[in-house]
């Protein structure tokens, strides 16, 4: 098997590729644990839009047969429930791997406010949206633009409903339960919890534009930008498609 | 009136039996959720513990607290503390008027400083430093203060107490403010409903006299015991819910077989109150159970909460009657549609730069 294939860039090269198939590299960004995070994050996300959705406008009535032997509305929030704590724990997990993971992982939960050269580049990667600049900056991890949004979509609006759901949760599992122990203080900051339901529902809405923005963008990227997005969180190496400087 | 009346001694003068006196008792105990044992201390506290001596005042209200509080399902508990609150001070229920009633007010509180209940109905209006209602040639939240001052504890009774009900809606012209926004160094208790039920009122009271001491509290002030659930968890139409059977219009086939009103806009859910489990007019009904949707009327702010008839609230602040749905919709298709554009701008512009560098290549 010992051949001389370390000198050839790759096996299947073509005359026009060899100018830079052997200069390109890839950083490794995204840990498996950011990975898998990612996924299952968006499925739950998913699981919890729709039936979060029906919940709130509940599908026509079904009579499949008396009311013991179905429980259509039942699952549907039980997969909403369920979901809900993937999410949560979820979450919880990826707070845990912004302290000991690489220094990518920590990019959701912060916004270098204090940075000037920080909102520089905000406003560069406007530009660059806005079709005034010519080319996009390089990024091993996010865009100053693409952090700022994270942060506020998913990292804030994530907690918002991840303590709004559970304060939600909380009414069903009745005080004296651990999660009214632990959340029922939201009641009394909205008092009518149809306020909360209201908020919650609006908050699901806040996710969506997310999610719409966030696939739009990424897939725009990665043919646009001059790096790979899409494959760089199935495989977790950042690619770049030259070698020109910044 | 040296001596007060125990009342056990109130009840056999109204001519009740020691043995209705004993089934008062037992009823009592477990309307409170109290186990057997608690019956003869009821007892025993009833025959030997001076009365608590009640006022009972009304603001901006309907007079729908008093209405349910005398249509208490056991006669007994109505008697016992009508009787109680007739001899001091109730507007509706009392026989004296006029300077006879301010006096009869004055002179309670200043025979038992400290050691009676202040029962208040209705709620004071603020505004206009607070001539939008007077008692007494004087403005409520005045004579409000006057006879909270000196009480052991306070009851908000009904929505409007306890949390400022239709006459504190938006935009709540005379600045209607809840009890415990007025009264802020007193021990208060929340009753709300609209009206409260007559044998959660009852049941209060005679917690508060038998025990001497406030019941178990939730987070915003309610006895546990009886708002301690909302109407949802109890409800006997639970299962339809559970199932995904509704009504879906008012008097369709689902109406007439008893589905949940889920869709019709019950706030069961998100109500908190016994109609589901102790029901109205001694136990023969509750809204629900008479096909209509709970309107959550013990609840902060019913009034504000959009239609009684939708699930999702309606949310004024966005200028036109809009709910969560349409607000999310709306927002999420404008960016969908931003969207679009910007990726056929995008592609044009991609195609153009491709065909430049070609020509320029």
């Amino acid at each position: 098997m010992a051949s001389p294939s370390s000198n050839i860039a790759a096996h299947d090269v073509a005359p026009e590729d060899m100018a830079t198939v052997s200069r390109q590299t890839s950083i490794y960004v995204y840990e498996a644990p950011v990975r898998i995070w990612h996924w299952v994050n968006a499925a739950a996300i998913l699981v919890l839009c729709v039936t979060g959705y029906f919940i709130g406008r509940p599908p026509p009535s079904m009579q499949i047969g008396e009311a013991v032997e179905q429980f259509v509305f039942g699952y549907i929030r039980f997969a909403h429930f369920a979901a809900g704590m993937v999410l949560t724990v979820g979450f919880l997990g990826r707070a845990y791997w912004a302290i000991v993971g690489n220094h990518h992982a920590r990019q959701l939960f912060y916004v270098p406010v204090w940075r000037g050269h920080f909102w520089k580049e905000v406003w560069f990667e406007i530009q660059w949206y806005l079709f005034l600049a010519k080319e996009p900056k390089k990024y091993v991890g996010h865009n100053p633009l693409a952090q700022l949004a994270m942060f506020f979509f998913l990292t804030l609006g994530g907690s918002f409903m991840i303590v709004t759901g559970l304060a939600l949760y909380a009414e069903g599992a009745q005080e004296g339960s651990l999660t009214h122990l632990l959340f029922g203080w939201v009641h009394g900051l909205v008092w009518n919890t149809q306020r909360l339901h209201t908020l919650h529902h609006l908050g699901m809405w806040w996710i969506v534009i997310f999610m719409i923005v966030h696939i739009y963008v990424a897939i725009r990227e990665d043919i646009m930008s001059r790096q790979s997005i899409v494959s760089t969180m199935i495989s977790g190496h950042r690619t770049f498609k030259d070698d020109r400087p910044d | 009136m040296s001596q007060i009346e125990t009342f056990y001694e109130v009840m056999r003068k109204q001519g009740i039996t020691r043995r209705s006196f004993m089934k008062y008792c037992a009823l009592t105990a477990s309307a409170l959720g109290l186990g057997p044992a608690f019956v003869p201390k009821i007892a025993h506290a009833m025959e030997t513990k001076p009365r608590t001596p009640v006022i009972w005042v009304n603001g901006l209200e309907c007079t729908c607290c008093s209405e349910s509080f005398i249509r208490g399902a056991h006669p007994l508990a109505k008697d016992v503390v009508l009787s109680m609150i007739s001899l001091d001070y109730s507007h509706t229920l009392m026989a004296a008027a006029g300077h006879h009633a301010e006096a009869a007010l004055q002179e309670t509180i200043d025979k038992y400083k400290g050691n009676y209940i202040l029962a208040v109905e209705g709620n004071p209006p603020l505004n206009e430093d607070g001539m939008f209602c007077i008692v007494g040639g004087k403005p409520f939240v005045e004579q409000l203060k006057h006879a909270a001052e000196h009480a052991k504890a306070v009851i908000s009774w009904g929505a409007c107490a306890s949390y400022g009900c239709v006459q504190a809606a938006a935009p709540n012209p005379t600045r209607a403010t809840p009890v415990h926004k007025v009264i802020t160094d007193k021990p208060i208790i929340k009753v709300p409903g609209c009206p409260p039920i007559a044998e959660v009122m009852t049941g209060v009271i005679t917690y508060m006299l038998t025990f001497d001491r406030l019941p178990e509290l939730d987070r915003q002030g309610r006895p546990a015991m009886f708002y301690g659930q909302r109407i949802h968890d109890k409800c006997y139409r639970r299962p339809h819910f559970d199932a995904g059977q509704f009504v879906e219009h008012w008097d369709d086939e689902n109406a007439r077989k008893g589905y949940c009103l889920y869709k019709m806009g019950c706030k069961g859910p998100t109500t908190y109150n016994a109609c589901s489990t102790v029901r109205w007019n001694e136990g023969v009904s509750f809204p629900i159970q008479s096909g209509h949707g709970c309107i959550g009327c013990s609840e902060d702010g019913f009034w504000d909460q959009g239609s009684f008839y939708d699930r999702l609230t309606n949310i004024k602040q966005f200028g036109i009657e809009a709910n969560a749905d349409k607000v999310g919709m709306t927002a999420a298709g404008v960016v969908g549609g931003a969207v679009a554009v910007h990726a056929a701008i995008s592609a044009l512009k991609r195609a153009q730069k491709k065909n430049q560098e070609k020509v320029e290549g």
